[in-house]
């Protein structure tokens, strides 16, 4: 009996002995890899965005080292969980920093996660590509000199339903936004752009990410007399909107913001869902994007690769992710992953991408344009192109 | 404080010490100074579940106050730091006091409830007064602490300060558990009714302690606002508050030292299973982030089943066990020989 437990704690001990090293081995043959750090929110409350994002950062791996890596340097994807929170990913950021010498960072998935690294990478001096979308991230510019994003901006999307509803001859609207850091930055966006275009608003509601029922909120607008409505959110509640709209019998044009961006959303609403209006990414619409349009190719390639990966439908989040590290890659087969040189380099990028086209400057850590968006609307569960 | 506490209190202050000579990686730096936050707010939580015998399911809620306070105060009306945290204790002890009041006259678990609606109303004043706290988006630009201009930049930095912070923390309750409060607050523990015809004034020795734990909580709060410089209201809802009574559950109800380790234990738990993750991987094993609440569920099951008077107590059992064990085994070997 001892004798057995002996052999067998050697036998684990071995093996634990041995297997690191001959990663170690790998290593040194051939050229160096290139180590880049991802950080989403895989599990937690932020999981829907982070899932997709992690899945489409290991898809993109895996492609680049069949095709024998960048330049010939393996691209080796450190992974870390966030779980939604602060804390967890100031830790995950660190560990990729101090521990996986990474030269580059892709994520949080969330604003608020985001807003916490910002210290430490800029601290750091190694750049970091955000998933998240607040456009605090990246302004005021000359304090973000690390940050970049690659999420379209919330205030062009407040500008493409607004100008929306100038072509519909709308002048009164009700807003409706979840209390996340998304819906927060949106309503700001919301009532500051309002006034550009000589909107009023009538009703200014929020609901919370956990909140069932928004009948109470949705009255109100009702009662202020809204000739439309915008809610403005990222979380699953944002679906509720819809239906209780129709058991209210509030038949006004509902706007959403770019976070409706993932079908489930769409499915949820059910079929209250139909003629929701939103900008989007043209991602979500790819087949009927004309094949003229720039994007086409990108986008069709992402999302049947996606699907046939994953089984799943594709979401408007795996496509940051995508962006953002075809963003770095680019960058690291022209000058290699000096962490400084590299942050030059994505500040000059231009990249056809999922979200947009993006063009990069020293005064724009987006680069993207209102022209980003394509107005989004729902037909039978599935996203459509906006025709008139 | 006793023979034992003031060796383990030595072995504390040496480790403090030591530890950055020996860790000079910022990464595992940082993950111990936010061990040191969780640790404060514990040894606060540990005086009042284990001696006063009550529980609070809002201590984030009091944190949050404290990270609130010291962030307003410093990134918007540029106030000394140090003035900021001394301003955020003294709400939290207003505060404190008006909910203990009450909560504290009744006999049994009131001040669970009271603390975990005041938890969800904390959290909902800070996503929605968003002039004030910043919503959702935060608060940003908030300073680091500074002593007399020299500004504590560097994780050791941060480490030596917020690890010094615990210590005093320590020796604060270790103080309070040996004076006439502290065994007052043991014979409460006891039996109420026999406290009472004691002499001691009930009421009035758990609002005490109630207080205390509320500013343990605030300070930690306010050198988390410090060390993060930005603070959203995430890391304050009622989950945390939960897990800061799990820690103190973890680690032992009864013993400050206990809950030390129970902070310590699920503070670097989640850094343990990331490095796990990484290590299996190397081994060809997919280890998949969402394992994680199945490795949690089945540690915290473990100690429950088979450790419920916590890690601190049950580690002295565990030897025991093994002990136990190995003579049977020995003994079955030698008679074997026979």
């Amino acid at each position: 009996m001892k004798k057995r437990i002996l052999i067998l704690s050697m036998a684990v001990t071995l093996l634990f002995a041995f297997s690191t090293p001959s990663l170690y081995a790998q290593k040194k043959a051939g050229l160096k890899d290139y180590d880049v750090g991802c950080v989403f929110a895989k599990t937690g409350k932020a999981s829907w965005l982070g899932e997709p994002e992690w899945n489409t950062a290991e898809m993109i791996a895996k492609e680049i080292n069949a095709a024998g890596g960048i330049n010939g340097h393996k691209l080796v994807l450190h992974l870390e969980d966030t779980g939604g929170e602060n804390t967890r990913a100031v830790n995950a950021v660190k560990k990729l920093i101090n521990n996986d010498k990474v030269c580059t960072i892709v994520g949080p998935s969330r604003s608020g996660t985001s807003m916490a690294v910002i210290p430490v990478v800029q601290a750091a001096k190694i750049p970091l590509v955000s998933c998240a979308g607040a456009a605090v991230i990246v302004t005021p510019v000359q304090e973000r000199k690390w940050v970049f994003k690659v999420p379209q901006r919330d205030s062009d999307c407040v500008k493409r339903i607004y100008d929306h509803m100038a072509s519909k001859g709308i002048t009164k609207i009700g807003i409706i936004s979840g209390t996340t850091g998304f819906g927060a930055a949106g309503r700001t966006q919301l009532k500051d752009i309002a006034v550009e275009y000589k909107l009023e608003i009538v009703a200014d509601e929020t609901y919370s990410p956990a909140d069932t029922d928004m009948t109470a909120q949705l009255l109100k607008i009702k009662n202020a007399g809204a000739q439309a409505l915008v809610n403005w959110s990222i979380v699953p509640a944002q679906s509720i909107v819809p239906q209780n709209m129709k058991q209210l019998k509030l038949a006004i044009p509902l706007y959403q913001s770019h976070g409706f961006g993932n079908v489930k959303y769409a499915a949820a609403a059910g079929e209250a869902g139909n003629g929701i209006i939103f900008p989007g990414g043209r991602l979500l619409a790819a087949d009927t994007v004309p094949d003229t349009n720039p994007q086409k190719k990108v986008l069709v390639d992402y999302k049947a690769a996606y699907e046939k990966t994953y089984n799943d439908t594709v979401s408007t989040f795996g496509g940051h992710a995508y962006d953002s590290l075809w963003i770095v890659i680019n960058a690291l087969k022209k000058v290699g992953d000096d962490p400084a040189t590299l942050r030059d380099e994505i500040e000059k990028a231009e990249f056809v991408g999922t979200a947009g086209i993006f063009k990069m400057s020293p005064a724009d850590h987006c680069g993207l344009g209102k022209d980003a968006f394509e107005m989004l609307t729902v037909q039978d569960g599935k996203f459509v192109v906006l025709k008139d | 404080m006793g023979g034992k506490n003031s060796v383990g209190f030595l072995i504390l202050i040496i480790g403090i010490i030591l530890i950055p000579f020996m860790v000079t990686n910022d990464y595992y730096l940082g993950v111990l100074i936010f061990t040191a936050f969780n640790c404060l707010a514990c040894i606060g939580l540990c005086l009042l579940m284990g001696y006063a015998g009550q529980i609070s399911i809002g201590h984030g809620a009091f944190i949050a106050i404290g990270a609130y306070t010291s962030g307003i105060l410093t990134a918007k009306f540029a106030w000394s730091p140090w003035l900021a945290m001394f301003c955020g204790i003294l709400i939290v002890i207003v505060i404190a006091f008006c909910l203990g009041i009450p909560a504290l006259r009744l006999k049994g678990h009131y001040l669970a409830m009271a603390t975990l609606g005041f938890a969800s109303i904390v959290h909902i004043v800070a996503v929605a007064a968003v002039d004030l706290t910043g919503g959702p988006s935060g608060l940003v630009n908030i300073p680091r602490l500074d002593f007399f201009g020299y500004v504590l930049s560097s994780d050791k930095q941060y480490f030596y300060f917020s690890w010094s912070v615990v210590a005093l923390g320590v020796y604060i309750a270790f103080n309070l558990i040996n004076s006439r409060v502290g065994r007052g607050l043991q014979a409460i523990h006891g039996s109420e009714d026999a406290a009472s015809s004691l002499g001691i004034n009930i009421t009035s020795y758990k609002v005490q302690v109630f207080i205390l734990s509320a500013v343990f909580a605030s300070v930690s709060g306010s050198l988390y606002a410090y060390y993060m410089n930005y603070i959203d209201p995430g890391p304050f809802d009622v989950s945390h508050s939960i897990l800061l009574v799990t820690m103190v559950a973890v680690g032992g109800l009864h013993n400050i030292w206990g809950a030390l380790i129970g902070a310590v234990f699920l503070s670097l738990l989640p850094e343990f299973l990331s490095f796990l993750s990484d290590y299996l991987q190397v081994l060809g094993i997919a280890y998949q982030p969402d394992y994680d609440t199945l490795v949690y569920g089945f540690i915290l099951l473990i100690i429950m089943l088979f450790l419920p008077e916590g890690l601190f107590k049950g580690f002295g059992n565990i030897t025991q066990f093994v002990r136990s064990i190995f003579k049977k085994f020995s003994k079955r070997a030698s008679d074997r020989v026979k």
